[in-house]
């Protein structure tokens, strides 16, 4: 290792000069790296493809052998049987899943952004104890270990089967705290917030004018993966939901419950619920590669 | 706007401005004291709020429920540690702590290693980039529940493509939920197939701030390919690696959407003999099954001791990968 760093050229050798041109070969992707390629598209992409498709065919069709790859004509069939199976509240679960992750998406970027700003930008006795705290307990399965006294909790309040019983506990978000810390440090230069100061701006001016404008970008990424979080949750809802007001997690697994042998239908609401999600990625892929690779854990 | 751009360490320097600034902003006088110390605590305080209701009570309430032979609506006495001790010997919880392991270990090495291997081919230049890296991380969208459903479809013993595709080589059809070692295969693909693309993408942010002069030099001196991958990119990525391992430990230890959908019916045994239940289903189930609400938080309690072993056990072993060699 020493041997190699002491050798280490001084500048980059970006340029495109005939010796580095040469030596850079060896980033280039060989057949290998194609086939490798390839190959983690086509398991990425098939399982989902296939959902799809099973949700334009009929049953007979979809227990053919070999399987049908191709899609069928079957799909506004499926839907308007879907919609029609009372006992799992579809369409309700559709609609509540939509209200609960935006509303949790909406408040944990606020919180995560009002504590973030605080964390990265102002000094204030135990500040680094408290961010200290937080950091350990995203190590703290919350949700498992808490869903006893949380289940008390909203019998107690008389709350289950309500959706602000799996909104509340989902505002508790360590690690959009974490994430607005990160951004807000690297993001917002001490001076500008010094400079805001000495201007007269009051914090919350500060945190309105020069600070939520300078994150935008982080938290449309935070916000993008709240809501995949949100949507995804399926223990707690689960428990504190009755199946006639459930989100579309619980619906998907009434309905693999009650009917799991009418694949086609089963498949046709498991496309449905992963269609929003899907419509965000392809509109905001590009930002979403670029936050998980800027957040990720470097040397 | 002009700015100062100083150095933290630099000396203060002279003009109204900037003495104003270090000072603090006295111009306002006791309110803009009172902001600039008391405000960051308003900023921080709806977090610490709800995360003492949904965060700090539940953890305490479960310790103190699990001394309890607690039913929600009737008795509640105290017992001691004897949950616990019921606990240690149940064969029924030791059999779910055994599968969780079995699938955390299952799906964590083979993910780890294809991981690395799609990172370092998402590394080289190619041609059309980002389609690939969008490409990979598709499953992750993909939620929970709709991947466990398309999985537990394409395992079907009958009409299932896995046995369709086996049965080409001759294979019987498997009844994958029948054994343990077909449903902790097939509990572990759902999860592998998730999960990594995301720890790929990862693992390439921090393969790309590993400076390529230090490949270059190593194959001038005549280190092999292989070499340089064990000697230069794994000792780089080590932080990355502990990270990675990290969230898969506690992901794996509280599993439970997978194994219920693969279940069919949530009567979280996980199978007719418990072949694939989980701590988590075990919890869920001791609580809100059986309504034994003591038992079921003594069994938390274990399980965030276990998160806490797990994770001690994987740091030490993944801080010596690549030492110093």
């Amino acid at each position: 290792m020493t041997a190699i760093q002491s050798r280490r050229p001084p500048a980059h050798s970006r340029r495109p000069s005939g010796q580095s041109a040469a030596r850079n070969r060896i980033w280039d992707a060989g057949p290998l790296t194609k086939v490798v390629l390839a190959f983690a598209l086509v398991l990425s992409a098939f399982p989902i493809y296939y959902m799809f498709i099973m949700a334009t065919r009929t049953n007979e069709e979809a227990i053919d052998v070999p399987p049908p790859l191709l899609p069928g004509g079957h799909l506004g069939e499926n839907i308007s049987r879907l919609l029609s199976t009372e006992d799992a509240y579809f369409m309700t679960g559709l609609v509540n899943s939509a209200i609960v992750s935006v509303t949790v998406t909406l408040s944990v970027v606020l919180i995560s952004t009002l504590a973030g700003f605080a964390f990265a930008k102002l000094r204030f006795r135990g500040g680094k104890i408290l961010l200290g705290l937080i950091l350990v307990t995203m190590m703290v399965p919350l949700q498992q270990m808490g869903v006893v006294p949380l289940y008390e909790l909203m019998v107690t309040l008389g709350w289950t089967g309500q959706l602000k019983a799996v909104i509340l506990p989902f505002l508790v978000n360590g690690f959009g705290v974490f994430m607005m810390t990160q951004y807000a440090t690297q993001a917002v230069p001490d001076e500008l917030v010094e400079a805001a100061r000495v201007d007269g701006a009051s914090t919350m001016r500060i945190y309105a004018n020069v600070i939520l404008p300078a994150l935008r970008p982080g938290m449309a990424v935070l916000a993008l993966l709240v809501f995949m979080q949100t949507w995804n949750e399926f223990m707690w809802p689960l428990i504190v939901l009755n199946p006639d007001n459930p989100v579309v997690q619980t619906s998907i697994a009434a309905l693999n419950q009650a009917h799991g042998t009418d694949y086609v239908m089963l498949f046709t609401g498991t496309a449905a619920s992963v269609l929003p999600l899907f419509i965000v990625f392809i509109a905001f892929g590009r930002q979403i590669v670029g936050g998980l690779m800027e957040g990720a854990v470097k040397a | 706007m002009t700015l100062h751009v100083d150095s933290p360490a630099a000396p203060p320097q002279p003009g109204p401005r900037r003495s104003a600034a270090a000072r603090g902003p006295q111009r306002g006088g006791g309110w803009a004291r009172f902001d600039l110390r008391a405000t960051p605590y308003f900023l921080v305080s709806p977090y610490f709020l709800l995360f003492a209701i949904f965060g700090i009570f539940p953890l305490g309430y479960t310790l103190w429920v699990s001394l309890h032979d607690w039913e929600l609506a009737g008795d509640k006495s105290f017992v001691g540690i004897e949950n616990y001790i019921e606990l240690i010997t149940d064969e029924a919880f030791w059999n779910a702590v055994i599968n969780t392991l079995g699938m955390f270990v299952m799906s964590t090495i083979p993910q780890l290693v294809l991981a690395l291997v799609l990172a370092n081919a998402l590394n080289k230049r190619i041609r059309g980039r980002l389609f690939f890296r969008l490409g990979v991380l598709l499953p992750l969208i993909t939620s929970v529940v709709a991947v466990a459903v398309v999985f537990t479809q394409l395992y079907g013993r009958d009409y299932g493509m896995i046995n369709w595709f086996l049965g080409l080589f001759g294979t019987d059809a498997i009844n994958w939920q029948n054994e343990k070692w077909s449903a902790w295969i097939a509990i572990s693909t759902m999860i592998d197939w998730r999960w990594t693309g995301y720890n790929a993408i990862i693992l390439l942010a921090a393969m790309q701030t590993i400076p390529k002069d230090l490949y270059e030099a190593a194959s001038i001196d005549g280190a092999t390919a292989r070499r340089q991958f064990w000697q230069i990119t794994i000792p780089m990525l080590r932080p990355t690696l502990i990270f990675i391992v990290f969230i898969s430990t506690i992901g794996g230890l509280t599993l439970f959407t997978e194994p219920v959908m693969f279940d069919g019916n949530p009567t979280m045994s996980g199978g007719a003999t418990g072949q694939y239940q989980t701590v988590a289903m075990f919890i869920v189930k001791e609580a809100f099954r059986d309504f034994d609400f003591g038992y079921a938080s003594a069994a938390a309690w274990m399980l965030f001791a276990l998160i806490l072993v797990g994770t001690l056990i994987n740091y030490s072993f993944t801080r010596r990968i690549g030492g110093s060699k």
